[in-house]
């Protein structure tokens, strides 16, 4: 699968998604559903949480592992996703559309810290190695 | 396998082989002083027969005596079929099932264990067991803390095992978590239920039956820990759950965490170990819970199969995050425990709770009428009751002891406020004759106390 060029993509595997509201939506990358293997169970963040860039806020299990997932930016927990709660096959499916959660940043300019798709690519590449 | 000590030939060409002098030389490395040198404190060997001389002595010192103590560890009838089936060759292993198809009969027993302990303690789901019941209220205790996240404090009750206390301090006193002693109401020896903690707490812990026998007022302080967000651990006595309200149906939603001993179930006393501890807990806690889960389900044949399920959160896989750091499972005690529940069955652990619970009403009935001894709480009980004697308590228990009898637990040394106290407990292995006898002695040996008072060096 392709890697969206739209998306900013944090070391830790997630991908982080400006809106037009201002808010950041963020999921796993299809690399990462790819290692961890069939999804069992999503743990997200209480709706409400403040978070701090790299922490840790949300559990996926499969399988294999249960592995956290970390907050790309700083910023407020203002949703969660059910559907993916419910259902956490939707990330094997289509990781860039299972979102888990969405965060009013603190500054929406951290994004810019990201990596960008081809700076994942890259990531992804060398961790292959 | 087997037994092939290393001749001296053996033990020279591996030492050629890796370069040494001599055994000593693989020591080097050790410092001199951190060496052990001669243990002059641990005995000369002995040879086999003389050990099993010795064993064979000691245990008749054992079973000479009519016990009355209680106080954590109870002596039940355990029927021979138990520890005969327990002991067959098929439950002997060391392994644990991680290969589910090569470990079939092993999966069923625990499932089958699992389902009986969710169904006595009215609890979702138990886990496989973990290392004794002081253990599982520790890990109770750290699961309590990870679920609810915004505190790390917990009330323990003084009306706790004080045993367990230390055993739960010690477990998660370098963690940052805070635990709340709450004391008990002195004429009842039980729980305060206008309890007032305004402070966020992650759990209450509430004993049931209590250290002292006494039955706490479970619906009313389940409720109000709820009502402030909080977490109920319940630690019970597996024994007494066949006659009084099972955790599950505490107040109006039931306790979230329920822990115990094992040993009540099939494990015989024995100098201390090995015993087990339960664990159960709701639906909602369970990727929280410490240990091994066991499902059924289907092959693709159709066929039923056993599986270990949340697998992903065990210490193996999921490292530092691991929901337990004691992983051990008592797979031979549970497996008699399991015997055990199958051969009583629901109405057969129903009579010897009841049977219990009527021979230590029959004792404290009893021991009202003699003077120097009164029930120190009114009840209700379940096995066990703390009585005070007129004399100090660890000289009525020697005198008793000298008759034949274990006469209870001496209280003074963890509860000083309750004075000359002891713990006592009947269970169904006491016949009227044994309870009898018991007070005729403790009448004897009190009456005796008030003509003469003992020589403080005599006993």
């Amino acid at each position: 699968m392709s890697i969206p060029a739209d998306l900013k993509y944090a070391k830790t595997h997630e991908w982080a998604k400006l809106e037009a509201d201002g808010t950041v939506t963020v999921g796993i990358t299809h690399h990462a559903q790819d290692l961890l293997g069939d999804m069992v169970f999503v743990e997200n963040p209480a709706v409400g949480r403040k978070l701090a860039a790299n922490e840790e806020c949300a559990v996926v299990e499969s399988v294999k592992a249960a592995s956290d997932v970390y907050s790309p930016i700083a910023g407020e927990v203002v949703a969660t996703n059910s559907e993916v709660e419910d259902s956490p096959e939707k990330i094997n499916q289509d990781a860039f559309a299972a979102w888990m959660y969405k965060i009013k940043p603190d500054n929406a300019a951290d994004l810019n810290g990201l990596l960008d798709a081809t700076a994942y690519q890259a990531l992804v590449d060398s961790e292959a190695h | 396998m087997p037994f092939i000590p290393h001749t001296e030939e053996d033990i020279r060409a591996m030492l050629d082989s890796i370069g040494a002098e001599s055994i000593e030389n693989l020591f080097d490395e050790i410092p001199a002083a951190l060496r052990s040198g001669k243990l002059t404190r641990v005995p000369e060997g002995m040879s086999e027969m003389e050990v099993s001389r010795l064993m064979q002595d000691r245990a008749e010192t054992d079973g000479r005596y009519l016990n009355f103590i209680g106080a954590g560890a109870y002596e039940h009838h355990i029927p021979a079929a138990v520890w005969q089936i327990t002991t067959r060759g098929e439950f002997y292993s060391a392994y644990t099932p991680y290969q589910a198809e090569a470990s079939q009969g092993t999966l069923q027993l625990i499932y089958e264990y699992q389902t009986m302990m969710a169904s006595l303690t009215g609890m979702d789901v138990s886990n496989a067991s973990l290392y004794d019941g002081a253990s599982a209220l520790a890990e109770a205790v750290l699961m309590a803390v990870r679920s609810h996240k915004s505190s790390r404090r917990i009330l323990m009750p003084k009306t706790v095992h004080p045993n367990y206390r230390k055993v739960v301090q010690v477990t998660v006193k370098n963690q940052g978590i805070e635990l709340v002693e709450v004391d008990y109401d002195a004429k009842l020896g039980t729980i305060s239920t206008d309890l007032n903690d305004d402070a966020d707490f992650a759990a209450l812990v509430i004993p049931q039956p209590n250290f002292f026998g006494n039955l706490e007022e479970v619906d009313v302080l389940t409720d109000w820990a709820h009502s402030k967000g909080s977490l109920v651990i319940g630690v019970v006595n597996p024994m007494s759950l066949a006659l009084i309200t099972p955790p599950g149906e505490w107040g109006s939603n039931g306790a979230d965490i329920v822990v115990g001993e094992g040993q009540p179930l099939g494990a015989p006393l024995a100098s201390g170990g090995p015993y087990y501890g339960f664990m159960a807990c709701k639906t909602a806690l369970v990727r929280q819970m410490p240990g091994r889960i066991v499902g059924r389900t289907v092959d693709l044949e159709g066929k039923q199969g056993f599986t270990l399920t949340l697998q992903a959160r065990e210490q193996h896989i999921r490292r530092s995050k691991a929901t337990s750091n004691i992983c051990t499972n008592q797979g031979l005690v549970v497996t008699a425990s399991t015997i055990f529940m199958s051969l009583l069955g629901p109405d057969g652990l129903e009579r010897v709770a009841a049977s219990c619970h009527a021979n230590t009403l029959a004792l404290l009935d009893m021991l009202a009428k003699i003077e120097g001894v009164e029930q120190v709480f009114p009840g209700p009980n379940f096995h066990e009751a703390v009585i005070r004697v007129s004399s100090p308590a660890a000289d009525i228990l020697r005198a008793l002891r000298a008759q034949g009898i274990l006469g209870g637990y001496d209280l003074s040394a963890d509860y000083p406020e309750l004075g000359q106290a002891i713990l006592v407990c009947a269970t169904e292995t006491k016949t009227d004759g044994d309870l009898q006898r018991y007070a005729e002695q403790m009448e004897r040996i009190l009456s005796k106390r008030r003509e003469a008072p003992p020589c403080a060096y005599k006993s």
